[in-house]
């Protein structure tokens, strides 16, 4: 990658004050949000941007998560640039609202600051907020670090906004492991994101006269948005939104590799991000900030001379099915790791994705699943080697004892 | 703020927003108030919809029946949605995104988006004080989903919900009193309206759009499927329901209560105040009420208007 001529600063930031800043960059118009524990740092930085008159935002301390999504949705309708942030609980009650603002092809940014779902009560990270709601057509990112929240932030207006996209997005950050830890995050000038994101562009349609109008509510051009649209076209709609996230999966790319140009980062090739995977026979696929820690173990196996190596997946809406295939193809075990349940289900959601790939390719290597980290449950390396001393047991004798396990549980 | 005059000549002019040819049933109340309140704009508007019959009817894709920007999005956002779109063209306007004009913004619940499941976002649009004119239309129960009560139902109704069996005859509970709840918000203006009464109805419409802040505007509403009434008779059932004092008119600016011409009348000629079976016998969704061992209901519910029509008088300072 050709490194960057702009000029940037490094300052020290946990991974809510990164979105925050992030967000206070990308000339935001609306942000409407509510406060919940491991998220709430983000709207009180925000706040402090507002009140020092440091932002051109208009920023709705909405009474509920619902209606912070309802705001955004109405307001992105309206043809603002609109962001909210939210965590567990919050997500959830968004969940209807979530689905609208797909289906009405709003492209919200958000950040999910990802945390536990109640019951029982427990405001530490993991994934289940956001993995139960990955069928409602956002596009999902998860960051592994606070610089990459920073860097998707930015990023996921440009995604979100772009003409054959229109989708909202989720950036999702672990709960306090990201949320509030601090690190050195290297920021970009203030004009350079401004230029980057540039003024949001807003598709065309036609309205109910025959007149082709912006796909927004103004009174000059009138357009009926959120109608009811019966047997006869509603599957069309939902259609059109499956062909807008395959259209994504290139447009992640195009935006991410522009601004790897502007600030010499770069994260995989954008979908998914490959660790010393080239020679590896087992690996391991996770999301979120876990990463850092398998790739320690993954540098310490190596220097054991074991072929240890890990598949981050950036996104996982839309699947990246191809860059799936072409990593673990091959390879002898895999391991996906999993830091939600699917209570009842044949595995993790990222399990079930990723052995789903798999299923039609010849050389498909033995794949497994380990939940990890419920609850904010720490997960240390020595879990991780106990996994990869696992697979190396797989990838021997070719047979699977437990095809999902729970690691770091007490039993 | 001078008060906007029109006449029925004029305010035929104006050319329709809440266009002809929607599916609403015949002498639907609420489609009367929407098309009222929709020519009452002073200018550019943006209109919401909570999911309900209103929503239903008027937009069934590809076809529509709004001629004005328009958006739904779920049944207990409209204040919501209304919030979304101000702060967005609050932001725009500076920004200079967009024309230099003003937009009123208005809302249209049901009861059942308003009283119940719509209530905390519309109290908290109203605390935030966003400028926007909501409008519920009050055809008092769920008319969607097949006339199930709310809490806008009255008293001793009958819906799918609140059957009038043989031990509890019709809804137990009487209406939420949500427009004085809105009352005590403090907010900038509040009023009841009828689709009886249009001219009274089209001024508070507009003194709602432009009164800066939120306005409420509780818009009465017959429901002749639901309320098996004659469908030619919804007018004549809203006059009745103000003659009779279950429905009152009146405003409320800041929290001074005022008497509408029409309930004035009745304020300053007790004697023109007309027994509420005359309203009540215009329904069969109150027949059972008329059996003999239903008589005390019906004093109940009398009872009940007298009580709230006293208190309404209190609050407007007419002993
Ligand atoms: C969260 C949710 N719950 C229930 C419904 C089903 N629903 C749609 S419209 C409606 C009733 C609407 O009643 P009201 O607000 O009184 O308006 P009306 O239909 O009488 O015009 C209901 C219950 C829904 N759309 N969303
Ligand atoms: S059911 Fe009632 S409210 Fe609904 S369209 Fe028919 S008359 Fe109007």
């Amino acid at each position: 990658m050709k490194m960057t001529k702009v000029e940037q600063k490094t300052i020290p930031l946990n991974g809510d004050e990164a979105v925050a800043y992030a967000v206070k960059q990308c000339d935001v118009d609306v942000v409407a949000a509510y406060p919940i524990t491991p998220q709430t740092i983000i709207v009180e930085k925000f706040s402090e941007y507002v009140a020092n008159g440091e932002v051109d935002t208009e920023f709705v301390c909405v009474e509920s998560e619902h209606t912070a999504m309802t705001c955004s949705i109405t307001a992105a309708a309206t043809g603002a640039r609109t962001f909210t942030a939210t965590a567990s609980a919050g997500l959830a009650l968004m969940h209807e609202m979530l689905g609208v603002a797909s289906g009405s092809r709003m492209p919200i940014v958000m950040s999910v600051v990802n945390r536990a779902l109640s019951a029982p009560l427990n405001i530490h990270c993991d994934h289940a907020d956001s993995m139960a709601q990955r069928d409602l057509g956002w596009i999902q990112m998860y960051a592994e670090n606070s610089q990459e929240a920073y860097d998707s932030i930015i990023q996921a207006f440009k995604i979100a906004e772009n003409l054959e996209v229109q989708l909202p997005i989720m950036v999702g950050i672990d709960g306090f492991v990201l949320s509030h830890t601090l690190e050195n995050v290297t920021v970009l000038p203030d004009e350079t994101v401004k230029k980057f994101v540039g003024i949001r562009q807003i598709p065309h349609v036609m309205n109910h006269r025959g007149e082709i109008v912006p796909f927004k509510l103004d009174p000059e051009k009138p357009l009926t948005l959120g109608p009811v649209a019966l047997q006869d076209y509603y599957f069309e709609h939902k259609r059109q939104q499956e062909e807008a996230m395959k259209k994504a999966l290139k447009v992640i790319k195009q935006v991410h590799n522009e601004y790897a140009k502007q600030s010499g980062r770069s994260y995989g090739n954008a979908l998914v991000e490959a660790y010393r995977l080239e020679d590896a026979e087992i690996v391991t696929v996770c999301i979120g900030s876990t990463a850092g820690t398998i790739k320690t173990v993954v540098d310490d196996l190596r220097e054991k001379g074991i072929k240890a190596g890990l598949l981050r997946l950036r996104t996982f809406r839309p699947v990246p099915v191809e860059d799936i295939i072409s990593n673990l193809s091959g390879k002898k075990a895999v391991a996906v790791m999993d830091r939600s349940s699917s209570f009842g289900g044949n595995g993790g959601p990222i399990f079930i994705e990723i052995r789903h790939a798999l299923y039609d390719v010849s050389d498909s290597p033995k794949v497994v699943n380990y939940i990890y980290g419920l609850g904010g449950r720490d997960t240390r390396p020595i879990m991780i080697e106990s996994i990869y001393k696992d697979l190396q047991n797989i990838a021997k004798t070719g047979q699977i004892e437990n095809k999902i396990q729970f690691v770091g549980l007490r039993e | 703020m001078t008060e906007w005059k029109v006449t029925g000549k004029e305010f035929a002019k104006i050319p329709e927003k809440f266009m002809p040819g929607h599916r609403a049933c015949a002498g639907c109340g609420p489609a009367i108030a929407l098309r009222l309140v929709m020519k009452a704009a002073r200018g550019p508007v943006i209109a919401t919809n909570a999911t309900g019959c209103m929503e239903v009817v008027s937009t069934i894709y590809p076809n529509t029946a709004w001629d004005v920007p328009w958006i739904h999005t779920a049944f207990e956002t409209a204040a919501a949605n209304a919030a979304g779109i101000e702060s967005a063209l609050k932001i725009l306007r500076k920004k200079g995104r967009i024309k230099d004009e003003h937009i009123d913004v208005v809302a249209f619940a049901g009861d059942g988006g308003t009283f119940d499941i719509g209530f905390q976002a519309l109290s908290g649009a109203v605390e935030r004080g966003h400028d926007f004119l909501y409008v519920l239309y009050d055809n008092e129960a769920y008319m969607n989903t097949g006339i199930q009560r709310s809490g806008g139902t009255p008293h001793g109704a009958w819906t799918t919900t609140s059957p009038a069996g043989e031990v509890i005859p019709g809804k137990p509970q009487y209406k939420k009193p949500i427009a004085d709840i809105m009352v005590a918000h403090e907010m900038p203006y509040v009023a009841t309206a009828s689709i009886g009464y249009w001219n009274d109805m089209v001024k508070k419409a507009r003194k709602g759009m432009e009164i800066n802040g939120p306005a409420f505007l509780h818009s009465f509403a017959p429901c002749p499927r639901g309320w098996r009434s004659e469908t030619a008779q919804s007018v004549e059932i809203s006059r009745l329901a103000v003659e009779t004092c279950v429905f009152p008119l009146w405003e409320a600016e800041c929290g001074e209560y005022k008497l509408s011409p029409k309930s004035k009348i009745i304020a300053m000629k007790p004697e023109k105040k007309k027994p509420v079976e005359v309203y009540l016998k215009t329904q069969r969704r109150f027949r059972h009420l008329f059996k003999p061992k239903n008589k005390h209901i019906l004093d109940e519910i009398q009872n009940n208007v007298d009580r709230r029509w006293k208190k309404l008088l209190k609050a407007c300072e007419i002993e």
